[in-house]
């Protein structure tokens, strides 16, 4: 077991969902999608966004696109107009969870 | 009936591209040219100027596009479906009529989708005992009904379907979901039940994979270094066969790539339950499509399953709540993040100074460069500059102004270095709430008028 990082076998895409965002990403092989299903637990993840992710943690799984999407609850600083801050679209947020360490 | 169908998406959201359109229809063979120009704040934005104008209140973008592409795409026999109607589709009709005149595009059919906005029939909803249960908290609307700006239904394919079936060759709508922009042309040509779910559940999927322009055919991709041709990359197309399978594709010889990859990327955008997509026609099961390579730039999407749509309309509402400012300096070094901590810290206090203060989770405070968007997963660093951002939110607007101009001072009166202060003094914009609720579907009625020039 060696840590690796998650932008080494995943790519991601991320927009908003209400006050929330939602992350979607998804791997090459079926070995790989084994592997994020069992590392990018709803908890790790909420960890790893633990500045940014104020809310619960969703998520849900795509075998046919061997694809993860979460969605982020309260992680915009308020829906839609109301945010003042800079990304209140969640836009980064994919590649934010492609930062993640995993073990490989 | 023809068995296949091309169906492009040439603008992603209002403020996309004009170049995404315009190439579209020279730069290769089309069917159909699918326009999104709404979001949410759109709305609210747009009945705020059509309370000033009658005449107003539409994507004004789309008509300034049509200039450029007339009367090319009607000789061309490229048909246009748009919810650049806005609040006042109408209006939006007659400018497009008045173009086409002065454009001797004799013979075109301009055609309109009314019936999604509610706003007028609000009372008499709220009174027949209906609601419109926020679904996000559960409080009812007559919470807000005195600070209501907009109200729409989100509407389907059906009704684009039966624009185009009355002959029109633009379809002007309000709120058409952004996929019915898609679904309604291949409904209109392939004559589909609307019992037929997998089939409206695959035109729905096709929809979400072009509903954003380019960013399914390379654009905001991960592995950006792998996309060539950037500046005229190409928008995509839905190559579509009546059995419900279709192809993603783009014009011969444009920049960005059609990919599986390109495509999943899209098909996560904005998704919740994968498997129970809900559209106003049908509902989607995203984990049954089976999405392959097919080809340089050819993607095909087969297998969607779907399922009945709800009995109920999702609404969209916006209502005023309250203001916001928000205003940026630049903090150079050394120590930029200190002076821009110490440069926030000096604005709250000085305003609490003469009597103006905020709730902290209504203040906003970050130093752009030192790790804003990835707050808490990047190593604290010392940057040569940061621009500091600073934002309030209240409802009291002499607040909000105040805060405001409190920022600019700072060049002279607080730590050293300080500068770029872009745009002005900042001042209170409105903060437009947003409401999602329900309808029941016999509630809503749609209608459909051509005009022919």
């Amino acid at each position: 077991m060696a840590k690796i990082r998650l932008s080494e076998i995943a790519q991601a895409r991320s927009g908003d969902k209400g006050d929330g965002s939602n992350v979607g990403v998804f791997v090459a092989t079926p070995e790989h999608y084994e592997l994020i299903k069992r590392e990018l637990t709803t908890d790790r993840v909420k960890q790893h966004f633990a500045g940014i992710c104020k809310g619960e943690v969703e998520r849900y799984e795509l075998p046919n696109l061997l694809a993860l999407n979460f969605i982020l609850h309260d992680s915009l600083g308020g829906g839609g107009s109301a945010s003042l801050i800079t990304d209140a679209q969640g836009k980064t947020h994919g590649l934010a969870l492609l930062r993640m360490e995993i073990e490989a | 009936m023809r068995d296949k169908i091309l169906i492009a998406n040439g603008q992603g959201f209002w403020g996309d591209s004009i170049l995404g359109p315009v190439r579209l229809v020279r730069e290769g063979p089309l069917d159909y040219l699918a326009l999104d120009y709404l979001a949410e704040v759109t709305m609210s934005i747009m009945q705020k100027l059509r309370s000033r104008d009658p005449d107003a209140g539409y994507a004004t973008d789309f008509v300034a596009m049509l200039d450029r592409i007339l009367p090319e795409a009607h000789e061309r026999g490229v048909k246009i479906v748009a919810n650049a109607g806005g609040v006042n589709p109408r209006a939006c009709m007659r400018a497009v009529l008045a173009l086409a005149r002065r454009k001797g595009c004799k013979g075109l059919k301009v055609g309109v989708v009314e019936g999604d906005d509610i706003l007028e029939r609000l009372d008499e909803i709220l009174a027949a005992g209906h609601p419109m249960t926020n679904l996000d908290t559960g409080e009812p609307l007559s919470t807000v009904r005195d600070r209501i700006l907009s109200a729409n239904v989100y509407i389907g394919a059906p009704a684009v379907a039966e624009c185009l079936a009355a002959g029109a060759d633009i379809v002007i709508g309000g709120r058409i979901t952004d996929p019915a922009l898609v679904a309604g042309p291949m409904l209109h040509e392939f004559g589909w039940s609307l019992d037929d779910h997998d089939k409206l559940a695959a035109s729905t999927v096709a929809g979400h994979i072009v509903e954003c322009g380019a960013q399914c055919t390379g654009g905001n991709y991960t592995n950006w270094r792998d996309v060539q041709g950037w500046a005229n990359i190409g928008y995509p197309i839905i190559e579509a066969c009546a059995d419900g399978t279709f192809h993603v594709t783009k014009h011969e010889g444009t920049g960005g790539m059609v990919t599986r990859d390109s495509v999943v990327h899209q098909l996560l955008y904005e998704m919740g339950d994968p498997r129970r997509y809900l559209g106003p026609d049908c509902t989607a099961d995203f984990t049954s499509a089976v999405v392959a390579q097919d080809g340089p730039d050819r993607v095909k999407v087969s297998g969607v399953k779907g399922g009945p749509a709800t009995d109920t309309f999702k609404v969209s509402i916006s209502y005023h709540d309250g203001y916001k400012a928000t205003g940026q300096l630049t903090v150079s070094g050394p120590d930029a993040v200190a002076k821009a901590q110490l440069c926030a810290d000096i604005v709250f206090d000085r305003l609490a100074l003469d009597g103006v203060t905020f709730e902290d989770s209504q203040k906003m405070v970050e130093f752009v460069g030192a790790g804003v968007c990835h707050a808490g997963m990047v190593p604290a660093i010392d940057p040569p500059e940061v621009v500091l951002r600073l934002g309030v939110r209240d409802h009291d607007k002499v607040k909000v102004n105040r805060f405001g101009m409190e920022i600019v001072p700072l060049v002279t009166s607080g730590p050293p270095g300080v500068t770029g202060f872009a745009g002005g003094r900042p001042k209170a914009t409105d903060v437009v709430g947003y409401w999602p609720a329900l309808l029941d579907k016999d509630l809503v009625k749609t209608s459909v008028t051509v005009e022919e020039v």
